[in-house]
């Protein structure tokens, strides 16, 4: 009734073309945009804000990430974890040398150094498909992690041996460092995300997305078609990468505000992140978001929720709840719905679309 | 430079001969234990082409189970038995919920779905059994405790009983499987549900019996590893990051080959502990958690199908 | 490499001089040679098994053979990489349809024209300016293809979901949208019913007039092959029987034993 297409006509091809053709999709977008910019942050409380929309963002953007590589070209990665670790490491010796370049920059740059590294641990992916490619990963995951340990100079010889977040400020605001306000760091957080999720969406409707997918759905055809494959899936390695690590920036430095690399990036990140790309969607960027709010959110409800009604729940016992909860979940979801929320976002468009008269 | 990562190493290896032999007999003992878990999904992949990421997961419930049930004070045989009914319920329950609903879905759907599975076991294990680090029985079982001693080389090797145990089991077993995949009925059946789902059943082999006779396989195979595995230092789900291990013991052995599973897991333990041992130092230790990944991806380069898989040939 | 020359109609597109491939010890093709002139529909024809698809394969770079050379638009070669030989403007489609399952009838063609498309990763990243024109402009091109082969209603579908027959279709409107020289269409009318297999044929006919666009046909149907064709080569067992007009290899001793046995 509210969400009809009819009468808008499509007269150019760009407009066909447009990323959200119908007029409805253009308000619903700058309504989400509108709550997550003003409302979110003058009504939710500073818990809210920092317990689950920043790590909402931060997972959002890691899954972004995940599925350009994953969802979009077909290659499984188990190494995003790591991935994360790099740019949070290459963030945070950027800005020890250069502590007065504005933070924001050196955040967007640490993701040019995991893209590096993703692009070379992305160099097998020529000669090997599917598991054997996911196993591989792996490699990259196990090596990166014994790197952030064993390499002193990446967090700077502290004897915690983990990156302390200095404080740095923007025209005297704080973003980083324990001064930071929520809001400050949300706000940051928002800004990259939908810049990112902008410039993502350009990248895959286009050439680039394009060959990417073909690259997934029939490689051989793709190659003869004129697609150089590695060239293809080193691009995917590296796009992936370059957010993977940014993501991780963001949430060393805008939601942990220091750590521990075992903690953070180990090869448990990776999986969650994966399941939140197949929880939301393979494929989808919207999805990204679905399968972050979803997986976020589980364990705060059973960790803050459940208590606050009044079922008592030990936290280690939460933890197990979880566990069984987000496994059922992954297979409940490639049962019933392999393309995941993203889909059923889709299938509810179309039944909006013709409501009340399905027929 | 060079000399130490090129000569040192082998120098040291040619000083101290009793040191090397004692180091590459605990890499075989590793190996054992990772052959084994990659035994497990080498079983499920021939039969359903479903590549079980929960296999490594399954040894340490296994072997959770089983401790579990012991310490709820149930005698050590009857834990046995009922763990091996634990086993088979779970195969039961793995073929009704998540690979009969599956059928004929992409691979690339159901390996993620062992993703799922993997954390339900472990979320399921901690739930009942309390995530705690257990003491395995392997005294009530009957299994051989203390250590050996040889005098060899103008040194002394230190061979633990239980291992020499696990060696001759693991053995059995292998031979077991492979008489049971070549000569049976079931066996053959098997091999053509691994080639085809829907040719398989146009045959009329029931898909679901086999897979629950796999699986349940599987699990056998996974408790017999978690004990051995048990028996050598804890029970409990932190084993997982090693469980990992049998990923690059598949990729060296190929995913479909017993055989390479074996040889595949002997070279990856053996490889990674005298990597440890004598190139770790260099480095500041601790290599021993990323070495077996290397060592695999090395060899994919050189060759992608594997140490006995076929050559693909790729048709369009 | 000799840079590749302008071919005039009637002469040779393409060379196969002495192919030999094998797979181990399995010999797919053995020692053929026969050659492709500028503006004729070629098919190459023989039983299952034959070695006609390894041969497509060779042509376009997707398999290597030990021996022989292949000369095309006048430069010689031993092998060649697959995006060389889709750059040159060897476009196909496959026997058993090899589509993007995942994405749209129009995204399918579209990708079709990655090769033809220039704008740089920068100006992707705003899908605007060159990024943008050029969209729109391949865009105008796809959609003449579109209209060309009747497909416009299944513009926004996802290949996965088309019948066969309209999927076959999508395949030919993505080898066209590559603008090729050489066009090789292993088995188009396979598994179509009489109407879908007269339209297809339309399509090629057309494709032929329109487009100037040599075509090297691989096809079972005898009947679409002896109408099709200018001329024809048939292989057995990765060896060449004949070569020549469709009237003359229907006349060949060797093929007609080939296709209905020789009494012993």
């Amino acid at each position: 009734m509210f969400y009809r297409e009819a009468g808008q006509y499509k007269k150019t091809y760009s407009a066909d073309m447009a990323v959200f053709p119908l007029l409805q999709d253009r308000v619903g977008i700058a309504v989400i945009l509108l709550v997550a910019a003003v409302i979110i942050p003058f009504f939710g409380s500073n818990f809210f804000i920092s317990t689950v929309m920043i790590p909402f963002l931060v997972f959002a953007l890691a899954a972004m990430g995940l599925n350009i590589v994953t969802g979009y070209t077909g290659l499984i990665s188990l190494g995003t974890g790591a991935f994360m670790g790099v740019g949070a490491y290459a963030c945070y010796k950027l800005t020890t040398y250069f502590p007065g370049v504005p933070i924001i920059i050196w955040i967007i740059a640490s993701g040019f150094f995991s893209a590096a590294v993703g692009a070379i641990f992305g160099l097998p992916s020529l000669r090997i498909k599917g598991f054997y490619l996911a196993v591989a990963t792996l490699a990259a995951q196990f090596f990166l992690e014994w790197c952030f340990v064993r390499i002193p100079w990446l967090f700077n010889y502290n004897a915690s041996g983990a990156i302390e977040v200095p404080t740095r400020w923007i025209f005297g605001i704080p973003i980083t460092g324990p001064n930071a306000t929520p809001m400050t760091r949300y706000y940051v957080i928002l800004g990259i995300v939908v810049l990112m999720t902008w410039v993502a969406s350009n990248i895959l409707h286009g050439r680039i997305g394009r060959s990417f997918m073909a690259v997934r759905d029939m490689d051989i055809a793709a190659e003869l078609m004129g697609i150089r494959l590695l060239r293809t899936k080193l691009l995917a390695f590296a796009l992936s990468s370059f957010y993977c690590g940014v993501a991780g920036a963001t949430m060393m430095f805008l939601w942990y505000g220091g750590g521990e690399a075992s903690d953070a990036f180990n090869i448990n990140q990776s999986f969650i992140i994966l399941f939140m790309v197949i929880i939301g969607g393979l494929g989808s960027l919207i999805g990204c978001f679905f399968g972050a709010a979803l997986l976020h959110v589980i364990p705060i409800i059973l960790k803050f929720g459940l208590p606050a009604i009044g079922v008592p729940l030990a936290g280690a016992t939460a933890e197990h709840l979880n566990h069984l909860l987000v496994g059922g979940l992954i297979i409940f979801f490639l049962i019933v719905e392999p393309h995941g929320l993203a889909r059923l976002w889709q299938i509810t468009k179309q039944k909006l679309r013709t409501w009340p008269f399905p027929y | 430079m060079l000399y130490n990562i090129f000569i040192d190493p082998f120098m040291q290896m040619g000083a101290a001969p009793d040191l090397l032999v004692q180091t590459i007999w605990e890499g075989l003992v590793a190996g054992v234990l990772y052959a084994l878990i990659a035994l497990g999904f080498v079983l499920i992949f021939k039969a359903s082409g479903v590549f079980n990421f929960a296999q490594g997961i399954m040894v340490v419930f296994a072997g959770l189970t089983l401790v579990g049930l012991h310490q709820k004070g149930v005698p050590a045989w009857l834990a046995l038995f009922l763990t091996i009914g634990v086993m088979g319920i779970l195969a039961m329950a793995v073929e009704r919920v998540v690979l009969r609903p599956l059928v004929n879905q992409p691979d690339i759907i159901l390996f993620m779905a062992t993703f799922g599975l993997t954390f339900i076991i472990i979320g399921l294990g901690e739930f009942i059994f309390g995530g705690e680090p257990k003491q395995m029985i392997a005294d009530e079982l009957g299994l051989p405790q203390g250590t050996m001693r040889f005098d060899i080389l103008g040194g002394k090797v230190i061979i633990q009983k239980i291992d020499v145990a696990a060696a001759v089991i693991a053995s059995l077993m292998i031979a077991a499987l492979a008489l049971f995949f070549q000569y049976t009925r079931i066996g053959r059946a098997l091999r053509a549900v691994a080639d085809s789902h829907k040719a398989a059943l146009s045959v009329g082999i029931s898909l679901n019996q086999i897979w629950v006779i796999v699986w349940f396989a599987a699990g056998i195979v996974a408790l017999i590893t978690g004990i051995m595995w048990g028996a050598r230092s804890d029970v409990s789900f932190g084993l997982q990051i090693i469980a990992l291990k049998a990923l690059p013991v598949l990729i060296l052995g190929g995913f479909t080959s017993v055989p390479g599973a074996i040889v595949g897991g002997l070279i990856i333990g053996v490889g990674e502990k005298l990597a440890e041992f004598y190139w770790g130092p260099l480095v500041g230790g601790g290599i021993e958690n990323w070495v077996a990944y290397v060592i695999a991806l090395a060899f994919l380069m050189v060759r992608p199908q594997g140490l006995f898989g076929d050559k693909i040939i790729e048709r369009v | 490499m000799v840079p590749a020359q302008h071919i005039a109609p009637g002469d040779a597109l393409l060379k196969v001089e002495n192919v030999s491939l094998r797979f181990g010890g399995v010999k797919a093709i053995t020692d053929v040679s026969f050659d492709i002139k500028k503006g004729e529909i070629r098919a190459i024809i023989g039983p299952n098994g034959a070695g006609k698809t390894s041969m497509l394969n060779v042509i376009n770079g997707f398999y290597h053979p030990q021996e022989g050379l292949i000369t095309y638009k006048g430069a010689t070669r031993a092998k060649m990489k697959p995006y060389v030989a889709a750059s040159q403007g060897i476009a196909r489609t496959f026997q058993n349809v090899a589509l993007f399952k995942g994405m749209s009838t129009l995204d399918n063609i579209m990708v079709g024209r990655t090769l033809k498309m220039k704008s740089s990763f920068f100006w992707q990243v705003f899908r605007h300016g060159p990024a943008m024109q050029e969209e729109i402009v391949h865009r105008r091109m796809v959609e003449e293809i579109i209209d060309f082969l009747e497909i416009e209603h299944i513009r926004k579908v996802p290949v996965g979901k088309l019948p066969y027959g309209l999927q076959k279709r999508v395949e030919l409107g993505r080898a066209l949208a590559m603008e090729p020289e050489l066009l090789l269409l292993d088995e188009p009318m396979a598994g179509m019913n009489l109407e879908e297999k007269e339209d297809m044929c339309r399509f090629i006919l057309d494709v032929k007039e329109q487009y100037g666009t040599t075509i090297a046909l691989i096809e079972h149907d005898m009947g679409v092959v002896m109408d099709l064709s200018d001329r024809v080569v048939v292989l057995e067992y990765g060896r060449k029987i004949a070569d020549g007009t469709p009237d003359e290899v229907k006349a060949d001793q060797a093929v007609i034993d080939a296709y209905l046995g020789v009494a012993h």
